[in-house]
């Protein structure tokens, strides 16, 4: 047994630290909320190779694993770098099942271009129908509606609300049902039919966020089923739960160093149980977050079965875990951790939008309950 | 990462697992009610052949009687006994840490006298630190073993939360052996034959109606001049090395702990209504991402213990998870089941009384979180007012406190 990063994965994640360790990503952070532009983190992730990460070495990439996706994302999380990976990785996972020319798989791998993944949700024990994210409210909307052509082409109709990363995408991924099930439909730049509006109302502004709309829009089928396509949504899962780590880690580290050098009634406030037990609570729930998402990447590869179950437990323990932790850095830091100037706020902004995406923690909590009782 | 064998982990694994195979009709039942002492002797003579085939303390040193093997291949051998659903052994606090502590701190003849026919379950071990008064605060321990002129030594205390006393031949114990001393340094660990003179054992019973652990008194009782283990006044570093290889045992235990979502999973999937039921789902989709989190934390140190890491604070966030998960679980089932669960027979019911004590046992959660978040976090201590005065001279101050 060995159930501990390889010395590549070590690596890498200290080069990912390294590389978004060069920008000021925290204070842009801050600054995009009152309108100021974001650093643009596309070239250091072509350079680094993470745009090839899911894609195979034949089309340009690295062939890597989940686990490897997940190291990226939780040191971007740690630092709330906003890096369009959620959105390119699952999509390029997709797509590189199939169906896609090599050429455009290629600039996908090199980063050329840039994919968003429009997600679907798959259905489970309760409700076997794919839904996609409402724009508002508990009921979720029916997946986009798609009608295969000749040719490997397809015509798709809906909408999908709140896609990470749609605006300015080259290419769209998008999941939708036919008849037969669940379908793949891939679309290029300025493909026809197709409208990404920004969502507006920012509220986590290292988060960008568009609605799609598909009116007779013409994309080409891709290969991927419903195993591949299932496990998209759930590697999306598993991504929204790394990030959340790093920036847990970070709330952490901030939330103890605070508590050793502010001092209330002659003590540093670190040394009383109150403040000691909470910050013990996150370092618990970022430490079981750590081995829920090492138990995803393990299952992506050698235990398929598993992947839903342990994604979605990864994605619950790391939502909540995110929104203790920048509770309680906030809360250590007494009322000046929750002004506009403090980076506390920007945690918790993370942590309230990042657990509303792609059906939200509670889904995920009920996924993970249906996988294991329906067995 | 990968969670399958090595070959040669795989091929001891097939031995062992035949070999349960084997033998598995010789394995006493599971312990229940009923005829204590036969049921013991059962499970003595099911330690012994498993001794004799070389399945315990396979992480002792050969010289010993063990077989020098890794922590990895006593996993494998709990993982093939939980699987089989055969007992383990009798004795798991002796040859998991007492026997352990006897070998890092014994003399020669210790070893020589003890450890063999600890391994073949001939002579059980008890675990004598907890105190009425003195259980998180471990060195504040009164029981008191004074040294007489001719070298041997007089014992006066009492011990609690006791497993195994009642059938234990010998038990570890920490005494106070110099009370002018600074509570951790007038501390001596001691060898005590549970059939000695002067040595009451009464049983302790739970919120199940089970007794699960003893309280022991020592009135007077004598014990030998070589009955010290490690040096006198030296206790403290000998009771630290018991509770080192006591978070190993937990840590290298945590899959037979059997708090595991599939096992609560099948409990309320039984109920296809509640099993469809939203409340239900959500509830039980949280505790099984905690005890999930607990399996694979599990493998995360089993990790670190194989490449020769001992496990630090840390481990012990394992058992607070475990405990509230699976609090969490027995309240749901409880309320998915109705009355039915809290049936005496039923392991429901067992399981919930159980729980609220093991939140104590081993360190309360409270404790765990001090020694993380001060070890871990290296957030300062809490002021102490025990410091740097004799054991004798604090307890007057904490009587006089009392007493205003």
């Amino acid at each position: 047994m060995n159930f501990d990063l390889s010395d590549e994965q070590v690596l890498l994640r200290e080069a990912a630290r390294d590389a978004f360790g060069r920008v000021r990503t925290v204070e842009a952070a801050r600054e995009a909320l009152e309108g100021g532009e974001l650093p643009d983190l596309w070239p250091t992730a072509r350079q680094a190779g993470w745009t090839g990460l899911l894609v195979d070495e034949e089309h340009g990439g690295a062939g890597l694993g989940a686990i490897d996706a997940m190291l990226v994302a939780a040191e971007a999380g740690r630092v709330l770098a906003s890096v369009p990976l959620l959105g390119h990785l699952p999509a390029t996972a997709v797509a590189g099942g199939g169906g896609l020319d090599d050429e455009t798989l290629g600039k996908l791998a090199s980063g050329e271009l840039r994919a968003a993944y429009v997600a679907a949700r798959p259905g489970d024990d309760v409700d076997p129908a794919w839904t996609v994210e409402p724009r508002s409210g508990r009921r979720r909307a029916p997946a986009p509606q798609v009608a295969r052509g000749g040719d490997g082409l397809a015509t798709v109709n809906g909408t999908v609300c709140w896609v990470p990363d749609a605006v300015g995408a080259d290419v769209l991924v998008a999941v939708g049902v036919d008849a037969d099930g669940p379908v793949a439909v891939a679309f290029g730049p300025g493909a026809e039919g197709v409208a990404v509006e920004a969502a507006s109302g920012v509220y986590d502004a290292t988060r960008p966020l568009g609605h799609v709309t598909f009116e007779s829009a013409c994309g080409r089928v891709l290969a991927a089923g419903e195993d591949e396509l299932r496990r998209a949504w759930f590697l999306a899962h598993a991504l929204i739960a790394a990030e959340s780590l790093g920036a847990v880690e970070e709330c952490l580290q901030r939330s103890v160093a605070y508590a050793k050098e502010r001092y209330t009634f002659g003590r540093a406030i670190g040394s009383y149980q109150a403040i000691k037990h909470a910050l013990t609570e996150v370092l618990r729930r970022q430490e079981n977050t750590r081995s829920l998402l090492y138990y995803a990447g393990w299952a992506y590869e050698d235990k398929p079965e598993e992947f839903a179950a342990a994604a979605s437990a990864a994605r619950a323990a790391g939502g909540a875990a995110l929104d203790f932790a920048a509770r309680e850095v906030i809360s250590v830091h007494g009322g000046i951790g929750a002004t506009w100037e403090h980076d506390a706020p920007l945690f918790f902004r993370r942590a309230q939008l990042s657990r509303r995406l792609l059906g939200g923690t509670g889904d995920a909590v009920d996924r993970l309950a249906g996988e294991l009782l329906a067995v | 990462m990968d969670l399958n064998d090595t070959p040669e982990q795989a091929a001891y694994r097939t031995e062992v697992r035949a070999w349960i195979e084997q033998n598995a009709s010789q394995a006493p039942a599971t312990r229940g009610r009923g005829d204590e002492e036969a049921a013991v002797a059962a499970h003595r003579a099911w330690q012994r052949r498993l001794a004799e085939a070389g399945y315990v303390g396979v992480t002792w040193p050969a010289e010993h009687g063990g077989q020098g093997k890794g922590p990895l291949q006593q996993v494998v051998i709990n993982q093939e006994i939980a699987r089989a659903g055969v007992p383990g052994i009798l004795d798991a606090i002796g040859v998991g840490m007492l026997g352990p502590t006897i070998i890092a701190h014994g003399t020669d003849e210790q070893k020589q006298r003890y450890l063999a026919p600890m391994l073949h379950g001939d002579e059980v071990w008890c675990q004598l630190f907890s105190e009425p008064a003195a259980g998180s605060d471990l060195a504040g321990i009164q029981t008191r073993a004074r040294q007489a002129e001719d070298g041997s030594w007089r014992l006066s205390g009492q011990k609690v939360w006791t497993t195994n006393a009642q059938f234990a031949a010998y038990g570890l114990l920490l005494a106070r052996t110099d009370p002018d001393a600074h509570k951790h340094k007038g501390l001596t660990m001691f060898v005590v034959p549970m059939d000695a003179a002067g040595v009451t054992i009464r049983p302790l019973r739970q919120i199940s109606g089970e007794p699960e652990f003893n309280e022991v008194f020592f009135d007077d009782v004598e014990l030998a001049p070589d009955a010290a283990v490690g040096p006198v006044n030296g206790g403290w570093g000998v009771a630290l090395t018991t509770l080192m290889f006591e978070r190993l045992t937990i840590g290298a235990g945590s899959e037979g702990m059997g708090y595991r979502a599939d096992r609560f999973a099948a409990a309320i999937a039984s109920d296809p209504v509640a099993a469809k039921d939203p409340e239900v789902r959500a509830r039980f989709g949280e505790l099984a991402t905690e005890l999930l989190a607990l399996r694979f934390t599990g493998y995360r140190l089993l990790t670190a213990i194989s490449r020769g890491q001992i496990p630090g604070p840390e481990a012990g966030m394992g058992k607070i998870t475990a405990v509230n998960g699976a609090i969490a679980a027995g309240d749901l089932i409880a309320d998915v089941l109705g009355p039915e669960a809290l049936d005496p027979e039923s392991e429901w019911s067992y399981l919930i009384s159980f729980l609220p004590g093991l939140k104590s046992a081993g360190g309360t959660e409270e404790i765990l979180r001090n020694t993380v978040g001060e070890r871990v976090l290296g957030l300062p201590p809490e002021p102490r007012l025990d410091k740097g005065i004799p054991f004798s001279e604090l307890r007057a101050k904490e009587r006089q406190e009392v007493a205003s």
